[in-house]
């Protein structure tokens, strides 16, 4: 909720660190409305990831000398941040993967296969990304699990009226903590009660989550979390998955290699400690690095701020977009914007998002067109793709107002 | 809007709103591929009716944006009462002015791009625009390649 006197956020301050927004970008001032794609990234984050090549490169934990120790150091101070920015409880519950997708892949591919039999259930959402889709479907090819779908209700909000039934049986529920087409908030903590209490375990997809809202694990109380780095002013090629450590002590490990290991033999292998029992490879260090200045960015806005900033921009935009095109226009999601997250797709007239996407490029507004890895829900909604327009810290209410008159040369090419 | 013009030149519009050949045919006799733009979701179905090596019916079907469904009806309108070896060149006439040079690993490696078969393109040349946005290419070609399967069917 908006707290009446409390600031939110000074986004021309906040643009000023984003150097994509100093010059034009293919000759026009850059509107971008497609951080649910990927955020744009702050000075603070690329000095970070220059600095550690320039000042502390080298392979982690690997040798004795300082400069492995040092690189060691920073991706390490890195992942102390992850847990404090989402409550964690320890660093070591925080494992690297390569993007959230991948993290998504972990449970499926390490947890599913060793506790899903023949016959028990995963619970999904309609709304799901592909990402938490399709590794369920490939497991349930493989293993013959049943997949079970909670649909979606009134308002864009999903329909938990019968989440017993679909619970009942059930041995994990993973859904999507913000819904990257709708904005759509489930009510996690709600939905995990409900799942623990059927002896089933939670996870989420936080991809759009963690970077919009202030996120305590506590009080969501769910088993697994997945998100992505570069959503929340982080670089591409890290994500994180977060899951409480009895699990994840139980869990056997994924991909097998340099640095997951303990000893190994000709005859076979022992895993590592936490988290690197699940960190094979090199991993990506000056992008996990980056990781960390980003959240050392969004802490000094502070997320509660973040938060409000989004609502606030959110009813902005909801209620200028209806006031200018009225009935022309349908954005699809909740339509109370303490309810949803700042992400809209949204139909105009008759004109086909692609179009749409082209026409709004030709004002320099940037809003991602199509199905936004999210077919199911695009069946749901009877579209076969859509235009998507999202906000963050640096937007404020000229982006708006820009991509709301840029509507209407699409109205002036394709009025039929 | 300065620009668009190349891209939603009129005879491209006119065809996204009154598309040519709308529609199915019985198949068989006539052959049918559906062809899907994955990034986008884009879809061309096309049926296309063989009779002596010459296209005697052609129909289209699905939905997408207007650069899908405009190529696939001027398509259509294109190839309709045409022999397969005129089609073919005008496939590869369409995806060469596109850019699109299909070439095997073979080729040699002079960097000297094959010539593009020389027949009248008609309307088809409105396309033309198309180049200048690379992602919407998929789009303008979704249709030939789908004929191109539903030949193969």
């Amino acid at each position: 909720m908006t707290d009446a006197g409390q600031p939110s956020l000074d986004t021309a301050a906040v643009r000023a660190d984003f150097p994509i927004f100093d010059g034009p970008v293919n000759g026009r001032d850059l509107i971008y409305l497609d951080s649910s794609g990927t955020s744009q990234k702050p000075r603070q984050v690329l000095q970070a990831m220059d600095s550690f090549y320039v000042e502390a490169n080298a392979n982690v934990h690997r040798g004795a000398y300082y400069l492995s120790d040092q690189a060691s150091r920073r991706m390490e101070s890195a992942r102390t941040k992850v847990a404090r920015f989402i409550g964690a409880s320890e660093p070591e519950e925080v494992i690297f993967t390569k993007n959230a997708t991948e993290a998504i892949n972990l449970i499926a591919a390490s947890w599913g296969r060793a506790n899903l039999q023949r016959g028990d259930a995963v619970v999904l959402t309609v709304i799901e990304h592909h990402a938490n889709i399709v590794p369920w479907h490939m497991l349930a090819a493989e293993r013959g699990i049943e997949l079970r779908f909670i649909g979606i209700g009134e308002d864009g909000h999903l329909d938990l009226s019968n989440l017993d039934t679909l619970l009942d049986g059930a041995k994990l529920v993973s859904f999507t903590a913000m819904s990257n087409v709708l904005g759509t908030l489930p009510p996690i903590a709600r939905i995990a009660e409900a799942a623990h209490a059927a002896g089933a375990l939670v996870a989420i997809d936080a991809c759009q989550y963690v970077p919009h809202l202030p996120t305590r694990l506590a009080d969501l109380g769910v088993d697994f979390m997945a998100f992505s780095g570069h959503k929340m002013c982080g670089p591409t090629g890290v994500g994180v998955l977060w899951a409480r450590r009895e699990i994840l002590e139980a869990m056997p490990p994924f991909l097998g290699g340099g640095g997951m290991i303990s000893n190994v033999t000709l005859e076979g292998f022992t895993t590592a400690e936490l988290p690197h029992k699940f960190e094979a490879g090199t991993p990506p260090i000056a992008e996990i690095v980056g990781l960390g200045a980003a959240i050392d960015y969004l802490d000094g806005l502070g997320m509660d701020a973040v938060r409000r900033h989004e609502i606030e921009l959110t009813a902005y935009f909801l209620r200028t977009i209806k006031e200018r095109h009225g009935d022309d226009v349908t954005v699809h999601g909740p339509s109370e914007p303490s309810e949803r997250g700042g992400v809209f797709s949204f139909e105009y007239k008759d004109v086909h998002p692609h179009d749409l996407s082209q026409v709004l490029d030709e004002h320099g507004v940037n809003v991602r067109a199509g199905h936004h890895c999210a077919k199911p829900l695009m069946k749901e909604l009877g579209v076969g793709a859509t235009a998507r327009a999202s906000l963050y810290i640096y937007n404020d209410e000229s982006d708006v107002d820009r991509l709301v008159e840029a509507l209407d040369d699409a109205s002036d090419l394709f009025s039929f | 809007m300065a620009g668009l013009e190349d891209l939603y030149k009129e005879i491209v519009i006119d065809h996204y709103r009154s598309p040519r050949n709308r529609g199915e045919l019985e198949t068989p006799p006539a052959q049918h591929a559906e062809g899907l733009n994955p990034l986008c979701g884009d879809e061309v179905h096309v049926y296309v009716q063989v009779e002596d090596n010459v296209i005697t019916d052609i129909a289209i079907g699905g939905q997408g944006c207007s650069i899908s469904q405009a190529s696939a009806s001027m398509m259509s309108a294109a190839i309709k009462g045409k022999s397969l070896d005129e089609v073919g060149e005008l496939s590869t006439a369409v995806k060469s002015m596109m850019s699109i040079h299909e070439q095997s690993l073979e080729d040699d490696d002079s960097g000297v791009l094959p010539e593009p078969p020389d027949v009248e393109l008609g309307d088809l040349e409105a396309l033309k625009g198309v180049v200048k946005y690379p992602v919407r290419i998929k789009c303008a070609t979704l249709g030939w390649n789908t004929l191109a399967e539903a030949l193969q069917s």
